[in-house]
Formats: C-alpha cells, sequence, structure tokens
C-alpha cells in the first residue's frame, strides 16, 4: 500500500514526494532545509519509489535508476570499444576451428585473451545481447517512471504556490510594491505580449512557455526504442537478409537468402578508361597510375521456381535478364542483388590433342569441360580418349590415390586411357599442368593445346524490411532532441505577498541567461521587485570582486 | 480506485513490461541472422533431386521409413572414408525401413559416377546442381548427415565423420 503525504495545503500527495504537487510546499527535510530546491521532475514522486516492495517492484526500480542506466550505458561503449581492438570473427579469413590459433598467433596472448572471453565474436554474444536489452529496459522504464509524474505535477500546478516555494527558487525576489495590484496587471500584458502563457488566480500569476520542451528526452528515448525494435526485427526469418554469393560464368545456382529464386550469370565485365575518352578528366591519374576501371559488371538472368514445386526442381520461369552494376542492383521483391567483388580467369575448359610421341603425328583436339568432363572422347583415325579419374585441385598422391583438394579447377589433373587402332587395349597416362606421369613408356600422348577460361561475380544479397522503421526511429529520435534543445520551458510565478509586497520567483529547464533577460524586461515595465539569481557565479564573483 | 486495486494494478503492468522485455532479450539471443537454420525437432523441408541415371528422388517418397540423409563432396576425404561403412549398413537396414539418399554437393556426372564405381555405392546418389539444397539444409561442413525419423522429422545432425558403430546405431535409432 502507499503511504500518503499529508500537505497543510490539504493536497494529498504521494510517497517519495519533495515538493507539494499543488501549491509547492517543500515536503522533505533535504528541501526544507535548502535554499534552493531541485525542481527536476518538479519534486515529483518517481512511481518507482513505491512504499511497500514486491520481488517486481525491486527489479523495476533497479531499471528505473539513472546511475544504473548511465553504468550501462558505459559498460556498452566499454565493451564495443574493446569489440573494436581485433577484428571480428566476420572478418577472420579462417575457419570456426583454426580460430584460437588465428589469434594467438597474430596478437599473442591477448588475442588468445581477447577470443576466449568471446570479445572475437562480440556483436552476436548472448551477453552483449544481454547488455543492449537492459539498456532498453532501461530507458523505458526509467521515462515511465518520471515522464507521467512530470505530466501530472505540470498539469495539477497551482497559480498560487506557497511562499516557502517561492523562496526556494533559484531566481527570486522579494520587495514593497505602491501598487501590487496594477503592477500584477501590467506584469501580465507585459508577459502575453512576450507569447507567455499567463494564467491568474488570486493575486497571483503564472507565466508559462515552452511546456513541451520537457517532453524532448522522452520522444527522444521514443525513437531509440523504435530503433531497437527494428533491429529486434531482424532476428526474425524474412525481414533481414545480408548474404554473399559466388557465381561463375554459365553457372545456375540457387539465391543464398532469396528462396525459390535461382540467378545465371552469362557474363562478368570489367571495363577501363581509355587515354581517348578520358583524357580531359583522368588524363593526369591515368598517366600516373596506368589503369582506372570504370565499370564492373555482371549480366544476369533471373529465374523463379514455378509455383507448388520442390526445393531442388529444376523447372523455372524466367523472371528478368539484368546487367548488375555497381551502385544499380538487381531489385526484385524486396532483395537487392549488388556487384560487390569478382575473380577473373579461372580455368573453364583445357582442349587436348592426342600425338604420337615419335612423328608427332596428331589424332585431332578435344576440349574437356572442367564443370562436366565426359567419359569418352572420339577423335580421328577411330582412336579415342577415355577419361578415366579427372581431379579439379589435384594436391598429391595419397595412399596410391590422386586426391582433389576442392570442387574448383584450380590445378586439374586427369588420368587418360588412350586408346588408338595399334594399341587397342589402351594406353595410360597421368596428365596435370606442366607434369606427365606413364606406367610404362607409352607410344601416344595426350598434349595440351589451349585453355579457356571464366570470370566470377561476387555478389551480395540484401533484404532489409526493417529500414524504414530504423529511419522513424532515427527521426522521432532527432525531433526529440530538437525539441529539447532548441526550446525550453521558462515559467515565472508573481504573486501578492504580506502587505504590500510582491514575490517574484522564476524557474527554466536551461538557458537561465535569456530567462532573465526576459524578466528584466517584465521586471522594468511592471515595476517588479528587484531579484537576484542565487547560483549565479559570475555575478558572485563580481560580488566578490568588488569586495 | 482503491490502494489495494491500484497496487494490484500497479504489479500486473510492471509484470507484464518486464516480461515483454525479458522476452524481447531472449528473442534477440536465439534467433540467428541467418535465414533459417534447421534444428532438431524440426520437419525436413522436402526436395527432389535427380541422380546420375536421371530418376527423380523426393524426400517424401521416403514417408514412413527413417533417412540417413548424407551431404558429401567427392574431394572431402572424410566423406570418402564413410562411404564403404554407409554402403555396408544401407544394405543391412534397407529391409529394415533405413534408407540412405546421399547428396553430392553439386560435381558433375562423371565425377560421381566414377566415386560410385569406385566404392561400389548402390544408394541413390542424388546431385544438387544449383546448391539449392545446401542452402535449405543450411550446410556447412561436409560431410553432414541428417537422420530424420519415419515422421519426417529431424532426430539429430552429424557434422563430423562417421565411424561404423555411430552409423549402425544412427541407423538404429531411426528405425520406425
Amino acid at each position: 500500500m502507499s503511504k500518503i503525504v499529508k500537505c497543510q495545503c490539504g493536497h494529498d500527495n504521494p510517497f517519495g514526494i519533495v515538493l507539494c504537487e499543488r501549491c509547492g510546499r517543500p515536503m522533505t527535510e533535504e528541501a526544507k532545509n535548502s535554499d534552493v530546491v531541485d525542481m527536476r521532475y518538479e519534486g515529483s514522486a518517481r512511481r518507482s519509489q513505491t512504499y511497500k516492495r514486491s520481488i517486481i517492484d525491486k527489479i523495476w526500480n533497479f531499471f528505473s535508476s539513472v546511475k544504473i542506466g548511465v553504468s550501462i550505458i558505459v559498460a556498452v561503449l566499454a565493451t564495443s570499444a574493446i569489440g573494436t581492438l581485433f577484428p571480428q570473427k566476420f572478418y577472420v579469413p579462417v575457419r570456426e576451428e583454426d580460430m584460437l590459433d588465428y589469434y594467438e598467433r597474430l596478437y599473442g596472448f591477448i588475442g588468445t585473451l581477447y577470443y576466449k572471453l568471446g570479445f572475437y565474436d562480440m556483436y552476436n554474444s548472448w551477453w552483449f545481447k544481454i547488455l543492449i536489452g537492459m539498456l532498453g529496459t532501461s530507458i523505458i522504464i526509467a521515462s515511465v517512471d518520471r515522464v507521467i509524474p512530470l505530466y501530472k505535477s505540470l498539469k495539477k500546478q497551482r497559480t498560487k504556490r506557497h511562499t516557502s516555494f517561492m523562496k526556494r527558487q533559484r531566481v527570486y525576489g522579494l520587495g514593497p510594491s505602491e501598487n501590487p495590484d496594477l503592477a500584477l496587471t501590467n506584469a501580465a500584458e507585459k508577459l502575453k505580449e512576450m507569447k507567455y502563457n499567463v494564467k491568474t488566480e488570486d493575486g497571483a500569476i503564472l507565466a508559462e512557455k515552452g511546456r513541451f520542451s520537457r517532453w524532448g528526452p522522452y520522444v527522444n528515448h521514443t525513437g531509440l526504442i523504435i530503433f531497437l525494435f527494428g533491429i529486434l526485427l531482424r532476428g526474425i526469418p524474412g525481414f533481414y537478409v545480408d548474404e554473399t554469393m559466388w557465381i561463375r560464368e554459365g553457372e545456375l545456382r540457387s539465391i543464398p537468402g532469396a528462396p525459390e529464386f535461382y540467378l545465371k550469370s552469362k557474363d562478368f565485365s570489367i571495363e577501363y578508361y581509355t587515354k581517348e575518352e578520358a583524357d580531359e578528366v583522368f588524363g593526369a591519374a591515368l598517366d600516373r597510375v596506368g589503369t582506372i576501371v570504370k565499370n564492373y559488371q555482371t549480366d544476369v538472368t533471373l529465374y523463379k521456381k514455378k509455383e507448388n514445386l520442390l526445393p531442388g526442381s529444376t523447372d523455372m520461369d524466367l523472371v528478368k535478364d539484368y546487367s548488375i552494376i555497381v551502385n544499380k542492383p538487381l531489385k526484385f521483391e524486396g532483395y537487392s542483388i549488388f556487384q560487390m567483388d569478382y575473380r577473373l580467369n579461372e580455368l573453364k575448359s583445357m582442349t587436348m590433342q592426342l600425338v604420337e610421341k615419335k612423328t608427332g603425328k596428331s589424332f585431332g583436339e578435344f576440349t574437356i569441360d572442367l564443370d562436366d568432363p565426359k567419359g569418352v572422347y572420339e577423335l580421328n583415325d577411330g582412336a579415342q580418349v577415355n577419361l578415366i579419374g579427372y581431379y579439379a585441385d589435384y594436391a598429391g598422391v595419397e595412399n596410391g590415390e590422386p586426391v582433389s583438394k576442392s570442387p574448383i579447377p584450380n590445378n586439374p589433373a586427369f588420368i587418360f586411357d588412350m586408346k588408338t587402332p595399334d594399341k587397342p587395349k589402351g594406353e595410360k597416362s597421368f596428365v596435370a599442368i606442366r607434369q606427365t606421369l606413364e606406367t610404362e613408356e607409352n607410344v601416344y600422348a595426350v598434349k595440351f593445346v589451349s585453355a579457356d577460361t571464366r570470370d566470377i561475380s561476387g555478389l551480395t544479397i540484401r533484404k532489409d524490411k526493417t529500414l524504414y522503421i530504423l529511419l522513424l526511429g532515427g527521426l522521432i529520435f532527432m525531433i526529440g532532441v530538437c525539441q529539447g534543445s532548441f526550446w525550453n520551458h521558462r515559467r515565472i510565478w508573481v504573486q501578492k505577498g504580506e502587505g504590500e509586497e510582491l514575490l517574484v520567483a522564476a524557474h527554466t529547464n536551461k538557458n537561465w541567461f535569456t530567462l532573465k533577460k526576459e524578466l528584466d524586461e517584465v521586471k522594468d515595465f511592471a515595476k517588479l521587485p528587484s531579484y537576484e539569481d542565487r547560483r549565479d557565479n559570475e555575478s558572485i564573483e563580481q560580488e566578490e570582486g568588488e569586495k | 480506485m482503491s490502494k489495494a486495486k491500484k497496487k494490484q494494478s500497479r504489479l500486473i503492468f510492471r509484470s507484464v513490461v518486464l516480461l515483454l522485455l525479458a522476452a524481447a532479450i531472449i528473442f534477440s539471443i536465439v534467433s540467428k541472422d541467418k535465414v533459417k537454420v534447421l534444428a532438431v525437432g524440426d520437419k525436413a523441408p522436402d526436395f527432389e533431386l535427380v541422380d546420375i541415371d536421371g530418376n527423380k528422388h523426393r524426400l517424401s517418397d521416403y514417408k514412413g521409413k527413417g533417412v540417413f540423409l548424407n551431404f558429401w563432396g567427392t574431394w572431402c576425404p572424410p566423406c570418402k572414408r564413410e562411404m564403404p561403412d554407409m554402403e555396408e549398413q544401407y544394405k543391412a537396414f534397407k529391409d529394415k525401413g533405413v534408407h540412405v539418399l546421399s547428396v553430392n554437393s553439386g560435381e558433375s556426372n562423371l565425377k560421381v559416377e566414377t566415386f560410385r564405381d569406385q566404392y561400389g555405392l548402390s544408394f541413390p546418389i542424388v546431385i544438387d546442381k544449383t546448391k539449392d539444397i545446401r542452402e535449405l539444409y543450411n550446410i556447412q561442413p561436409l560431410p553432414t548427415t541428417f537422420l530424420i525419423d519415419k515422421d519426417g522429422r529431424i532426430q539429430k545432425i552429424i557434422i563430423t565423420e562417421m565411424t561404423r558403430d555411430e552409423i549402425i546405431s544412427y541407423m538404429e535409432s531411426i528405425q520406425p
């Protein structure tokens, strides 16, 4: 049950109140003893400060604390900074198993520590996510706890405040007046002219301006929360895709992250500026660096699998032909495919010929497609070459058997069985680049003639449905910042005191200089008593200097 | 509103907010930024691929049977090492309702055919030419083996080389 704090004016205040919500009397010993009260949150009770606490209330209070919030921000900043010291996992070109070795080799003991503590994949680690989550929680709870009581107390505030409230304002003045009623009327008129919102009550004026600037921080926090929410959505399948793919000329393959879609690369090309066409603009640069790329381009065809077909079936519809160039991605159904990288001249096919070693007589040429080699190549005069072994990425012999270390034709090797009219049983020969092995001395040999190459395009597939949410979050964030920084919440109280006295007090959340300037204008116009700023270091220093 | 009621509604409000925030944090940790990662207990997505002889194979053809789904490539040494044992156990379990379906990672027909003949493999070998199934099943290292039970659910995902004994126990585990 929350305890009620009753004020002398008869208002029931919630537990934890500093200044009475209605009349502004100080309610705590601390406030009563201070010269100038803390006006932050209007001296209202933070909602978390409830009298009796359950476990839920305790957790709530933990996150409501600004100290905790600041500590979380510091922790996020510190860990984020540490995460940039060494490359993250994503940028490390080794496999997961070799990761520890990599960090140890490059960065020594600190690298090992970095890996062991999980900093190598920090932004995906559970503890970093918890930290961000706690930040979000802190922002929400701390805001809710402050904005509601602040709103209520600003709404409830009375025009006439208790003298003890006036006395404890930073800007305060008390003095006799010849005609208090006239002074009040004049002040009200002047304040209205200065675009203040003026309320009068029983010999008291409250002039207020720019209250909405007080909501700036909370608008700003709302923006942040929307932003974090957008990031959270990225975890839901279909909202966010960021994948890369390598595709060879002539290859048809499924697009990672975009199920149902297939891409075929028809051609990759690089163009360079020629001296003639670019002389005027790039002439000097061309002389200096040699070549400058004009265009990277991949010509592709996009296919979509026919509806209701299973993955793997190759029955598909052509969607469109497109030329992807830098900054002109292929776009379809929310996806964008960007030109990012390339590799030139990977072996595609090799042309060989069968010759008689002694005479050099050729039986003709044949071409092996390194992606799809055939078993038998028929040649002239009844000769044929059987391909009985093909090793795309030959890496030596293990257990008497040639091995390929990958399916990519980086270093192709072949075992041929050469059948010729005079050797119908065939002769076997192992052929690799710059290397031929024979079990016995052969009469015939397969000789390399030429090779065809192809290029590989490195593409990036992106889809981000959260982009507009992030944009909205950022926009609201910015509105909140502007609201809180370019406007100030100013209040001026003028009221009659005992006898012919007038009391003046003023408060602003920032920019006291302008407040005082405006107050001076009102003072001169309406002949109000002079005031002093009890926190103004400059005037204090001046006074001390004068002494 | 009475004070007791007020207190109760405050407790409910705070509990709900804290619970939602905790759920959001847990969600962010559990969810991967990957499109969809298959896990044990998920339904194995159906697919259709063509084998070296031109026959179509669907995963759903084996409904009611356990499926030993093996992803491999001819260049990968552990894939080669486990092939003879797989072949042996394929024969032993074929009539007990466990099938082997092996998916080659987009190599040429000749290469796969040579490999099959060299190891004398009799189970169906399909070729994932467009690497579609590789994306679908999110295959990283080779070999990777999915154990799929008779209801089409993934029982286990093995991303290492398997010994003969392991293969036997895995096959037994998905026997209907």
